[in-house]
């Protein structure tokens, strides 16, 4: 067998220059005549190290990274692109894989992959295959555990089916964490001729990449988990809204349908069995509310993206006015391994009533940045310290917003809490999509809480005043209190107009924009020129 | 026009089907041209007024032929974090045309993004459906000069 070499296809490894990694490798290898197969891969999902480019050895793969295209001809002299260590360890199989891989010496060399620090504490269970196999190869899913799950459902009644994840305690990892055990046994009881699976695929949030992965790295687990769902519920039509911010995501999820529509695995009699599901992916047109799932409904049927006043909920008249089960990426690719594994190895990760895991995300002025999969539990500060290794710039974290934009930011008396669903909700938190976003000491927490408010007024669907209006308002007055016009007074207007957003908007658009506008005032009111002991209340 | 039959025979009996219609006519010429919506609404049986309402609620749609190469540049708060702002504004001098502008010679638009899913590579920047992270002042400028600005058309 060849040499296999390893170089992601990830959008973020693509935007860092993975492809001119990957033909820079092609060319290299043919000028020194050694036969390999560059894999493109999924990303594991560490972006300072991308390009990550991947070596097969006997011991595991061995990591060199970020990797120019101008370092591949060094890498190829030091030797690194050669099976030189899988040839060590056929001659002495004894000697451990460290001790093997010093061999290998080049000042881009990360050692066995699985043996980085940032990798090997994750516990990745829905991430496990991403960044291991190549995207859309077939071969390389069923390789790796695909479509255990589905074979396992293929078997099971859709009442058992929802019961297994409904006792697995997965809940909507899109932002609200409603358990989607009973969503699904909603659509499942309700009466309907069709009924459909919807994916809400329109990951709009600043700082998450979480879906994006799934599809560009791991499609058929999506489309495994849709089938299941579709098999539990009775729907025979899946569709995938997909943010048109998305090419490359797009374009490999239609790969990977047509190849398991090809392989037996979306359609009629779906391995072999009696049922039938079959799957489109529906392009999105840049509204941020249409990842609010009746706004998304709406877009699907061919209208203005505008918020549905619940109820009737989409569970029960959804798409085309079918019961319709709405679910996130991550929330369906999630159910795979529940089918596969049984609830209970699901439920045994996690803490309180948030079980199973989140994949993390790491983002905005981080020096690592990345997916980190995890148990719930941790603390924010071992994920922005222990994983993300603090800033990027090397000043110090000034603000940290979990949950995306419409997040709160987390004061730093709240970083040692467990992130866990309950306890952020206790604070007034959220952990949303699994977002978090660092900033420096640089950031201005005022122009970042205009910035909330511009970004709903701009997003906004118009159907609710508090929405519409109040964003408009609530940037001018920000701009009045940092201008010092009657500062005091308008911080109390500014407050009351956040009381009023929360509490009357119809959806989470401006129900939740208040939680990054209040947080930034509450926790930093030396940036709206307030002095620093009169700390504002919630 | 050729690009919108097409569209309308490839979807019209497609539940749902004026946004699929919509983008295969924006993929086709770059826009959706406001002559188009008359036909789209006839094959559609919908108002004038319902078509031009989706088109103009989205941000994706347009309704003027935009430059030969679409250049977007994120807003959001993780690439903020990492000096978006900067970054915008260089954009904005750089190519002399303000937000949703396009150049003088009618070669580049540039658009605001409010993410591109690439937060740990911040700061973003997709042009032309081609995705770049880590984007210096500098590493923007050498983007925009390698386009190819003979193109005559962009696909999106």
């Amino acid at each position: 067998m060849s040499l296999r070499v390893f170089v992601p296809c990830d959008s973020a490894a693509v935007a860092v220059g993975a492809d001119a990694v990957a033909q820079a490798i092609l060319d290299q290898a043919q000028k020194h005549g050694i036969v390999m197969t560059v894999v493109r891969n999924g990303s594991r999902g560490m972006f300072w190290l991308e390009p990550l480019v991947e070596v097969q050895t006997a011991a595991g793969r061995v990591a060199f990274g970020p990797v120019a295209a101008a370092d591949v001809a060094s890498l190829f002299e030091a030797g690194c692109m050669s099976d030189q260590a899988h040839a060590t360890s056929n001659a002495a199989p004894n000697v451990s894989p460290s001790v093997m891989l010093n061999s290998i010496k080049h000042p881009l060399s990360l050692g066995l992959t699985e043996e980085i620090e940032y990798l090997k504490r994750q516990e990745r269970l829905t991430f496990k295959r991403v960044g291991i196999t190549d995207p859309v190869s077939l071969e390389d899913y069923q390789a790796h555990d695909g479509f255990k799950g589905l074979k396992r459902a293929a078997t099971m009644s859709g009442a058992d089916i929802v019961k297994e994840v409904l006792d697995a305690g997965l809940r909507g990892r899109g932002g609200a964490a409603f358990p989607t055990g009973i969503k699904w046994k909603t659509v499942h009881d309700a009466p309907g001729s069709q009924k459909y699976i919807v994916c809400n695929a329109d990951e709009g949030d600043s700082g998450t990449f979480s879906d994006r992965m799934v599809m560009e790295c791991d499609p058929y687990m999506l489309i495994e988990g849709m089938t299941i769902s579709g098999l539990a519920v009775g729907a025979t039509e899946g569709l995938i809204y997909v943010r048109s911010e998305y090419p490359y995501a797009i374009r490999t999820l239609e790969t990977a349908i047509q190849k398991a529509r090809a392989a037996g695995l979306l359609g009629t009699n779906i391995l072999g069995s009696s049922h039938t599901f079959d799957l489109i992916v529906r392009k999105a047109a840049g509204s941020y509310v249409c990842g609010e799932e009746t706004a998304l409904l709406e877009s699907l049927e061919g209208k203005r993206g505008i918020v549905r006043a619940k109820p009737p909920l989409p569970a029960l008249k959804g798409l085309f006015g079918f019961p319709t089960v709405v679910n996130n990426v991550v929330t369906l690719a999630s159910v795979p391994i529940i089918l596969a594994q049984g609830a209970d190895f699901y439920k045994n990760y996690g803490a309180g009533r948030s079980r199973g895991t989140l994949p993390f995300q790491l983002a905005g002025n981080i020096k690592q940045g990345g997916l980190v999969e995890k148990a719930f539990g941790l603390t924010l500060r071992e994920m922005v310290y222990d994983f993300g290794g603090g800033t990027a710039t090397g000043k110090p974290i000034k603000a940290i917003q979990v949950g995306g934009p419409l997040g709160t930011y987390i004061a730093e008396s709240e970083w040692d809490q467990p992130l866990d669903y309950e306890v952020y909700l206790g604070f007034g938190g959220t952990l949303g999509h699994g977002g978090i976003v660092v900033h420096d000491t640089s950031a201005n927490m005022a122009s970042l809480a205009k910035y909330a408010m511009e970004f709903c007024a701009l997003e906004s669907c118009g159907k609710c005043t508090p929405c519409r209006i109040g964003s408009i308002r609530g940037a001018e007055v920000i701009d009045k209190i940092t201008r010092n016009q009657n500062r005091e007074e308008h911080v109390i207007l500014l407050k009351d107009l956040c009381n009023t957003m929360t509490y009357g908007s119809l959806c989470a658009m401006g129900g939740m924009t208040p939680n990054p506008v209040l947080s930034a005032l509450n926790h930093y009111p030396e940036d709206f020129g307030l002095p620093q002991t009169e700390q504002a209340t919630v | 026009m050729q690009e919108i039959q097409n569209a309308l025979a490839k979807f019209q009996d497609v539940p749902g089907a004026l946004l699929p219609i919509l983008h295969d006519v924006q993929d086709a010429l770059g826009y959706v041209p406001p002559e188009a919506v008359g036909d789209i609404a006839k094959a559609l049986n919908l108002s004038r007024a319902e078509v031009h309402g989706v088109i103009t609620y989205y941000h994706h749609f347009r309704s003027e032929a935009p430059g030969h190469h679409i250049v977007q540049v994120c807003r959001a708060e993780a690439c903020q974090a990492m000096g978006a702002q900067a970054l915008f504004d260089h954009a904005e001098k750089s190519l002399g045309c303000a937000s949703h502008g396009t150049t003088a010679d009618g070669q580049v638009t540039l658009e605001p993004a409010y993410c591109l899913g690439l937060c740990a590579c911040s700061p973003a920047v997709m042009i032309d459906d081609v995705v770049h992270a880590r984007v210096t002042n500098e590493k923007f400028d050498a983007l925009i000069s390698a386009l190819d600005l003979s193109k005559v058309r962009v696909s999106s």
